[in-house]
């Protein structure tokens, strides 16, 4: 298609709609339309009422063949909203998409002037500049990057087992890496979850052995991706897998080895029961881990400290002989189209309120430490003790643990209120302890959550509306010998309480872990202000990030429960399904280009890129783009001191053109 | 080392023995001292209470003294005073208008202030500027088997925490550890005394006052050590009416720095440990009783 | 058997009240309060406070001036800054009783011979005066304009204070007290008038 008609003239179809009252009750739309059509290289002008509808978009491809245009503008609306309809109407009057210009006179003219005769001389302007501007374009054509079929998932909780297993029994293959030695994440330390009070083990653990068994799925636990390269359907990932000292492909999960360790007893805080029970420097993380396959933690263990020991663990695994020493940490590569990140939060540190004292005062526990207690297989058996082994008479939760808080995380973590609940319901059923919820505001959104809170009043759980100013050990009345004593306004009822029990629990809010900004940074994404990994539309685009072909998932997105999280693993596995299943995605061709004849191989543009796409080829001292990795966001281009550096849409001669057609308006 | 010195009225009045011990001690440590040329009263709370505008002004005069006559340091070791001083310098760093008004009443005395003076407590200097191991060298006398509660109060660790943690501070625990006194946990220590009003509203004030006395015979100490001339007042001079609204709870308190004479070796008079109400035994005697 | 009628009317509410104390340097950050009740918590006084700081901060903003004022609320205060620390929105709750107490006096709303806002004013005005307070005559001054009787209570303490030196009488004072007093006169704008809100 050439650029320019017969003899190189330019033919420009000039459309301004009026978008209802939108834009023509303030715009003049038939005046605009007028003046347009005297400018030179003008060969249709009108203005119509809704350009966007079929009909508008049948007027330009009739235009196109009729009058041979090669070159269109239409004034109307932001390009965010119908560049995308408009380009699709000119292709298929059979001109290149990219002959043509949007000029917003709706959002940067009618919506924001009262004024009609300044806002009609500015649309003017405008549709002068876009016309001067459209002489430049050039054809271009969308670019098709290859999708690979192939999807790692990174972080093996609950969001990302279920993107796993989704993307799995589509048929493709998915890399599921945890960074440690079981799945299950923050799930399995459960014991019920709200609001059905279903046991988290046994709807989780189902699904941790689909996981293990799905022929589609490679799990790597004790693993950590460690460098990310490449772009949207073409990601090279290399992941570190650390030693667990032992073959998993030969370990049954028998446990002999941790059986006869040369420590009599665990010695060592056990991280599953958040150190609440001990464990030996040999370990299953917990009965139901998957893989079912020991761990051999090299901190601890005295043959890989100090390699003396009398190795009792290879002895008793004589027959297997999956013990080894010997193993190294292993760096594999692999080849992905597409990440979903579902690598979770971390629980706010109590020891950051020294005024609940925990940490100070031993019968003060976080939410965690008690779910572990009240499980069936936590290092009590399911008994709610104080730590002398005595059961509580009284129970106290603080809600809102640094959450809502400007002094600590300004956030609520949107699952305390239910989750301590819960807990309260627990203990009101395990124990005959009187239950206290300390609580600013009680958030039970979601199905059945109302109904859970109304059973906690009817089990007999106090509420009390307060937030606790402090915990303290010291009585100044008989009953409150010897407990801890919660000391707090009732603001419902309008007096100051001292509440005396044996047991606090705390509720701590949800957090970003402490390496949020490293992890994000090797996936190319950005946090927010608050530290969770940024979505690229709050509301429409929540599973989506800045970067194509990465998605997030689950808590690390934001504090959400184990339904919300299912959802957005869902989410991202569909958005990922659909670019697998389409095979490819076109980019928008406004990328930079340079040209090699002018660049001077000074470098000065590699540190700029934000999405590191420009590499430098030291044998020729030339830099090149890669278009597929490019967003077009022209930093480089400015940058450039030799002027090398060219952008497709954005050419010196459309800015310049288009900032003369405004200067020159008269 | 020189600092400059704010006293503070208290110190000349109802809470000179924390002057007749500070002096000495720091004599001792080398630290030289040059009281503030004609320093004014820093207004404490009742000032603040009556006009915003004006204690601004109060205070900023003291400022400009100390940042006129030198050393920019000034050794403030009165809570009140510390407070109103820093509180004002902050103020005067993050409100414009505030600002505005003082420099503007600063500049009808003749004096002007540019942020230079530094606002320090005793504690601060001794245990971060003169610091713990030369502190332990001047030691003779050992507090040994002293059980000292260490009682910080509010102002000097709230807001301003600039030295301190605020909810459980240590400078003073730590300086009392290396005169080698054993330091009682004491969990109250910067819980309110009830300030000037175990004197206004005393059915209020004084059972704060009252809560803490206990809390420390409790944990078995032989002593309070304070850091404010308030703080010692309303802990020492009130045990009679005490006694008669909830019971007797009797320890005697004592100035920081008065112990940390007595293990350099000075004379009790010299340390004006007879201004107390309720005497400290002398070393190594009876406790105190409930 | 007596029975009180309590309803408050919009009538009742001095508009404008919550915007001038939120005016004053510091004190804007009132507006974000979600009246969680931690001031009132780790208040050493608000057991004794007719409205809680809490609820103080509910009437600021309320507008509701006069109920403010005339509570013991302000007055109880201990300025022991418990409250400012623990606030999980970052509220100067003790820079507002500040606020409060100056337009109290201003006003001339306090409760009558109540001591503390009596001390207030004597201890200023002894300030104005002399540059510096000494503490026995300043307590001498407060027990005859508030409640002479207590002196009689107090004479135990009096005597001690005799007996352990620490009873001075001689009247502390600064030398250039022309300077201080012209320096309190031009400080006279800023108190007391409501700002334009930021």
């Amino acid at each position: 298609m050439n650029a320019n008609g017969k003899n190189g003239e330019l033919r420009i179809g000039f459309y301004i709609c009026h978008c209802g009252h939108n834009i023509a009750g303030v715009v003049d739309c038939p005046a605009v339309a007028e003046y347009v059509a005297k400018l030179p290289g003008v060969a249709v002008s009108r203005d119509y009422k809704y350009m966007c509808s079929d009909p508008g978009q049948e007027l330009i491809q009739q235009d196109i063949r009729e009058h041979k245009l090669n070159r269109v503008v239409v004034a109307s609306c932001s390009p965010l909203l119908h560049e995308a309809t408009f380009r699709k109407a000119v292709a298929a009057g059979g001109l290149n998409p990219f002959f043509f210009q949007m000029v917003n006179i709706r959002e940067h003219d009618s919506w924001v002037h009262t004024d009609r005769a300044a806002a009609t001389t500015k649309a003017k302007a405008l549709a002068h500049a876009a016309v001067r501007r459209v002489r430049f374009h050039k054809a271009l054509e969308t670019t098709r990057v290859p999708i690979h079929p192939d999807v790692l998932v990174v972080g093996g909780g609950i969001s990302g087992i279920h993107a796993a297993i989704t993307i799995a029994n589509a048929g493709k293959k998915v890399f599921l890496v945890e960074r440690d030695p079981s799945i299950g994440g923050h799930m399995a330390k459960f014991d019920k979850t709200f609001p059905t009070l279903d046991c988290a083990a046994c709807i989780l653990t189902p699904k941790m052995s689909a996981v293990r068994s799905h022929e589609n799925i490679t799990l790597w636990t004790y693993s950590e991706v460690v460098k990310v390269e490449g772009y949207v359907g073409n990601y090279t990932v290399t992941v570190k897998r650390k030693p667990r000292y032992v073959n998993e492909d030969l370990c049954v999960g028998c446990q002999e080895c941790i059986k006869a360790c040369v420590y009599k007893e665990g010695k060592f805080p056990d991280e599953f029961n958040v150190g609440l029970s001990k464990r030996k420097p040999v370990y299953i993380p917990f009965p139901q881990a998957v893989p079912q396959v020991v761990v051999i933690d090299p901190h601890y263990c005295l043959q890989l400290k100090t390699g003396k020991c009398k190795k009792t663990c290879l002895e008793a695994c004589a027959d297997r002989q999956a013990i080894d020493f010997t193993q190294k940490e292993e760096l594999v590569e692999i080849k992905v189209g597409n990440i979903i990140l579902a690598t979770g939060f971390k629980l706010f540190d109590a020891k950051r309120i020294p005024q609940y004292g925990y940490g100070l005062y031993p019968n003060v526990v976080t939410s965690i430490e008690l779910e572990r207690l009240v499980t069936s297989s936590g290092p009590t058996s399911g008994e709610i003790v104080l730590r002398d082994g005595k059961p509580p008479k009284s129970v106290g939760f603080i809600l809102c643990v640094g959450s809502r808080d400007m002094k600590t995380n300004r956030w609520c973590s949107r699952t305390c209120c239910m989750h301590s609940m819960k807990l309260a319901q627990l203990v009101r059923e395990h124990t005959d302890a009187d239950v206290t919820v300390f609580y600013l505001d009680i958030r039970a959104p979601g199905k059945g959550c109302e109904e859970f809170y109304d059973k906690s009043l009817r089990d007999g759980i106090q509420f009390v509306r307060g937030r606790v100013a402090e915990v303290t050990d010291w009585a100044l009345a008989p009953e409150e010998e010897g407990k801890l004593v919660i000391r707090v306004e009732d603001t419902l009822a309008g007096f100051v309480r001292r509440i005396p029990v044996d047991m606090i629990v705390l509720a701590v809010g949800m957090e970003p872990h402490a390496d949020a900004q490293d992890v994000r940074r090797l996936f190319n994404l950005s946090c927010g202000s608050e530290g969770w990994f940024l979505e690229k539309h709050p509301k429409l685009a929540p599973v989506s990030t800045f970067t194509d072909g990465v998605f997030i998932a689950g808590c690390c997105q934001g504090p959400k429960d184990i339904p919300d999280s299912i959802a957005q693993a869902g989410a991202a596995a569909a958005e990922a399904m659909a670019l697998i299943d389409k095979g490819y995605i076109e980019q928008e061709p406004n990328t930079a280009y340079i040209l090699e004849q002018d660049c001077s191989g000074c470098k000065s543009c590699l540190p700029l890129c934000p999405f590191t796409a420009i590499t430098f080829d030291e044998a020729k001292q030339k830099a090149s783009i890669n278009a597929a990795l490019c967003k077009g966001c022209g930093t480089c281009v400015a940058a450039c001191p030799s002027g090398s550096i060219h952008q497709n849409l954005f050419e010196d001669e459309e800015i310049f053109s288009e900032i003369d057609g405004v200067l020159s308006y008269a | 080392m020189k600092y400059s010195y704010f006293p503070g009225c208290s110190l000349k009045g109802l809470g000179r023995s924390y002057e007749e011990s500070l002096l000495p001690v720091m004599k001792q440590l080398g630290v030289e001292i040059a009281e503030l040329e004609d320093w004014n009263c820093c207004g404490a709370t009742a000032y603040m209470s009556v006009d915003e505008a004006k204690a601004g002004v109060l205070a900023a005069r003291n400022l400009a003294i100390a940042e006129k006559s030198g050393p920019h340091d000034l050794l403030t070791p009165c809570s009140a005073c510390y407070l109103v001083l820093n509180k004002t310098k902050h103020n005067l760093e993050d409100f414009p208008d505030i600002r505005d008004t003082v420099h503007n009443a600063l500049r009808r005395g003749h004096l002007t202030y540019s942020g230079n003076t530094k606002v320090r407590h005793p504690l601060d200097v001794l245990v971060h500027d003169v610091g713990l191991e030369a502190i332990k060298q001047k030691v003779v006398r050992p507090l040994k088997g002293l059980k000292v509660a260490p009682y910080y109060g509010c102002q000097v660790v709230r807001p301003y925490s600039t030295f301190d943690d605020a909810w459980n501070p240590t400078t003073m625990d730590r300086l009392l550890a290396a005169l080698g006194a054993e330091v009682v946990h004491y969990p109250l220590k910067t819980k309110c005394c009830g300030g000037s009003l175990t004197g206004t509203v005393p059915e209020a004030g004084l059972r704060l006052t009252y809560i803490l006395l206990k809390e420390a015979v409790r944990r078995g100490a032989d002593v309070i050590a304070t850091i404010c001339p308030l703080c010692q007042f309303n802990l020492d001079a009130y045990h009679d009416q005490i006694d008669r609204r909830w019971g007797p709870a009797r320890i005697p308190t004592v100035y920081f720095t008065q112990l940390m004479g007595l293990a350099f070796g000075l004379p009790a008079r010299q340390l004006g440990l007879q201004r107390n109400f309720i005497p400290m035994k002398a070393l190594g005697t009876e406790r105190a009783t409930v | 058997m007596e029975v009180r009628r309590t309803i408050k009317y919009e009538a009742d509410r001095v508009r404008g009240f919550s915007k001038e104390i939120m005016s004053v340097s510091g004190c804007d950050q009132l507006q974000s309060c979600i009246q969680c009740g931690t001031c009132s918590g780790t208040c050493p006084l608000s057991i004794y406070m007719d409205f809680s700081p809490r609820q103080v901060m509910a009437l600021v903003r309320a507008d509701f001036k006069n109920e403010v004022l005339a509570s013991k609320t302000v007055w109880l205060c201990a300025s022991c800054y418990a409250c400012t620390v623990e606030c999980p929105r970052k509220i100067r709750i003790t820079d507002i009783m500040y606020a409060l107490k100056q337009r109290a006096i201003k006003d001339g709303i306090y409760p009558r011979h109540f001591p503390i806002p009596i001390l207030a004013k004597e201890f200023s005005e002894m300030v104005r005066r002399k540059g510096r307070i000494t503490e026995t005559l300043l307590v001498m001054r407060l027990f005859l304009k508030a409640n002479w009787r207590a002196v009689l209570g107090s004479w135990r303490l009096g005597l001690g204070l005799i007996r352990t030196g620490r009873f001075v009488v001689r009247q502390e004072h600064i030398e250039r007290q022309a300077e201080l007093t012209a320096m309190l006169a031009a400080a006279n704008q800023g108190n007391g008038k409501p700002k334009e809100a930021a």
